[in-house]
């Protein structure tokens, strides 16, 4: 029984963390599905989330729901200055451009935290209303910090899910990433779609990381974290945004079942091998429809 | 203004175009031959890291530059030739024979790696790669008893029969023989069949497809000479070195060799290797100018790194061929003096036009 009891915890806990990566994966389906091209910076967000969440938190002393609202609208302009500085001027370059510049993006944003003063390459915990609260169900032991982050990744993605269905703002989205052309065509500004879906996925790390930083350290390394959520969305084919998520669940879970059931060091790679299998087994994903290059 | 008068197609794929640049290259070999005669030992050792870093990164020019496939993970050829050769070396193996099995080891990793992802399209190799680098970083840390996890290892410096590599300038002389070599291998092999076919990949899959290019052959075949490059980079890292542990070859490394060809200038090898120069004395640029920068700056560990990373965007944004691009831009400025536009290095942009799901 308390084995049982112990498999069910730690595949709560990670289901929490799979929350996590499901969020962060998501910001990498959203700037695909948009612009084919695949944001390396994304986990360097989520760490800027948890650092301005920290900053408002502990430093400010700001109550905790206000911070969330706070880093999601900082990091969507974050987001929205960033796409307008550095990625506009790229529109119709190589993808290659465009994917190595996200990659020096990620790697100066994170030398450069370690500059700021007060945060520094120290590793810093964050108080939230949900620390050591628990909930007992049955023999199983819900902490709420774990609660907190799989309620707040519902409501997300439901919110996500109306704006891509009922708002027209949402439905020009989708069309333009479909076919851009035919959505100029239909008067819908393509660069605003563009600028929208950098905010909605910068938006979305920074909330994955004041959300993570509870249960981790906030930490400038923090960023490698996010880098396991891209298997998570090869996992779900790369362009589906359910997919995303079930892949950021799949991730999570093996993560910590591996962290709690093989020897040291697993954890850190199971999600890695399981990226390099499912590109050799099936590397369209889970939700992927086999894709044919079209001239 | 010089005039350029081609009488057969095999002047297309000459070695050196003007014999003025035969003579030129002629030169500065014997230049860097001379060198250590007439500077000090520090000098010399950061050139022998030029040398080192211009052969991996000849590597990942080959992959990126010329095949136009991104990889994340050269960090992980670079360990694998690294520890291979000090194994070896340290088991009573030669260094002669250590040296090609770190690059033989290298590209065959490279091959298995790069089979799956190299079907695909571009980005999932950069995707593997980088999911590869971190596997092989967790197992060197973790396979004690091969690689003594991270207490890293001793590896002694080389010696080739009766010559022992030992000082800077000798070591120095090693390093750049095998740059020469490397480079010649590099310049032949692309101007082969093999070559054009990778650079025709470059330029448009689709078109290579079509006039009969196999793509995953191809790929593959770049991807593990690239990999082979850079384990043999790997294996003189090693012993220039002379201790390895596996935080020298973390994702930061592997960002630091895109620096360098991005920052030298993509699809050139003269790029891999003023990229190298860059990427090396940057630091000792920095350590010069120390009295100018801000305090907040100047102390932290974090400089060097956010300075690649912010060359990375702005050459990629303002100069995307890089040094040797902007070099060819005025050199071309003189020669044509009063006739230059600058739409003659302006470059097409593409727009999806085709439907996606």
């Amino acid at each position: 029984m308390s084995f049982v009891n112990e498999i069910l915890q730690t595949i709560f806990s990670g289901i929490a963390m799979g929350c996590i990566y499901g969020l962060v994966a998501l910001g990498f389906v959203l700037i695909y599905k948009g612009t084919e091209v695949i944001n390396f910076a994304q986990g360097e967000m989520m760490m800027l989330g948890a650092f301005i969440g920290y900053t408002l938190i502990t430093i400010l002393g700001f109550p905790y729901w206000a911070t969330l609202l706070l880093v999601i609208l900082i990091l969507g302009i974050f987001g929205m200055v960033l796409e307008k500085v550095l990625l506009r001027p790229l529109i119709g370059e190589p993808v290659f451009a465009i994917v190595m510049l996200t990659v020096g993006l990620g790697y100066f944003i994170r030398s450069i935290v370690t500059m700021v003063p007060g945060w520094g390459t120290n590793a810093y915990g964050l108080k939230t209303p949900f620390t050591e609260k628990f909930v007992r169900y049955g023999q199983l032991v819900l902490s709420w910090e774990h609660l907190a982050i799989i309620f707040i990744t519902i409501v997300l993605i439901l919110a996500l899910f109306c704006f891509f269905r009922f708002t027209r703002t949402g439905v020009a989205m989708r069309a333009a990433s479909q076919n851009q052309l035919a959505a100029v065509y239909m008067g819908i500004s393509v660069n605003r779609v563009f600028s929208l879906i950098w905010i909605i996925s910068a938006a979305l790390g920074g909330c994955a990381g004041i959300l993570l930083s509870p249960i981790t350290f906030i930490h400038f390394n923090m960023g490698f974290l996010g880098l396991k959520a891209l298997p998570a969305a090869v996992l779900g084919g790369f362009k589906s945004i359910p997919g995303a998520i079930v892949g950021g669940l799949i991730i999570g879970i093996t993560d910590s079942l591996s962290g709690a059931y093989l020897p040291l060091g697993w954890k850190d790679i199971a999600a890695y091998i399981i990226l390099i299998f499912i590109l050799i087994i099936r590397p369209e994903g889970l939700f992927g429809i086999p894709l044919k290059k079209k001239v | 203004m010089r005039f350029l008068m081609k009488r057969n197609y095999y002047e297309d794929i000459k070695l050196f175009k003007y014999r003025s640049t035969f003579l030129w290259y002629i030169a500065l070999i014997i230049g860097s031959f001379l060198l250590p005669l007439v500077s000090g030992n520090y000098f010399i050792s950061q050139l022998t890291f030029i040398c080192l870093y211009s052969i991996a990164a000849i590597g990942l020019m080959l992959l990126t530059g010329y095949t136009g496939q991104i990889s994340l993970g050269h960090a992980a050829f670079l360990a694998i030739g690294a520890y291979t050769s000090a194994i070896l070396t340290v088991r009573g193996i030669p260094f002669i024979l250590a040296l090609p099995a770190a690059g033989i080891l290298a590209a065959g990793v490279g091959i298995l790696i790069g089979l799956p992802a190299l079907r695909l399209s571009g980005l999932y190799l950069a995707i593997a790669t980088m999911a590869f680098a971190i596997i092989v970083e967790e197992i060197l840390l973790r396979w004690v008893t091969l690689t003594r996890g991270s207490l890293g290892m001793v590896v002694n410096p080389p010696s080739i029969g009766p010559w022992s590599f030992s000082t800077e300038k000798s070591y120095y002389y090693l390093v750049l023989i095998l740059l020469i070599l490397g480079v010649l291998a590099a310049k032949n092999i692309l101007r082969s069949p093999t070559g054009r076919a990778i650079i025709a990949i470059r330029d448009s899959e689709v078109a290579a497809q079509a006039i009969g290019i196999s793509l995953p052959k191809y790929k593959t075949l770049s991807f593990s000479v690239s990999a082979f490059y850079t384990g043999i980079a790997g294996s003189l890292y090693a012993h220039k070195l002379t201790f390895i542990n596996p935080e020298s070859f973390t994702l930061g490394v592997s960002i630091e060799l895109m620096a360098i060809i991005i920052i030298g200038g993509l699809g050139s090898l003269h790029g891999a290797i003023y990229g190298a120069i860059f990427v090396i004395f940057l630091p000792q640029l920095l350590i010069l100018m120390k009295d100018y920068i801000p305090q907040l700056f100047s102390g932290q560990t974090g400089l060097n790194a956010a300075l690649y990373g912010l060359m990375i965007i702005i050459f990629i944004i303002f100069e995307p061929t890089g040094i040797y691009g902007r070099w060819l831009k005025i050199k071309f400025n003189f020669e044509m003096f009063p006739l230059y536009r600058r739409g003659t290095f302006r470059r097409e942009k593409k727009y999806f036009k085709v439907e996606r799901k």
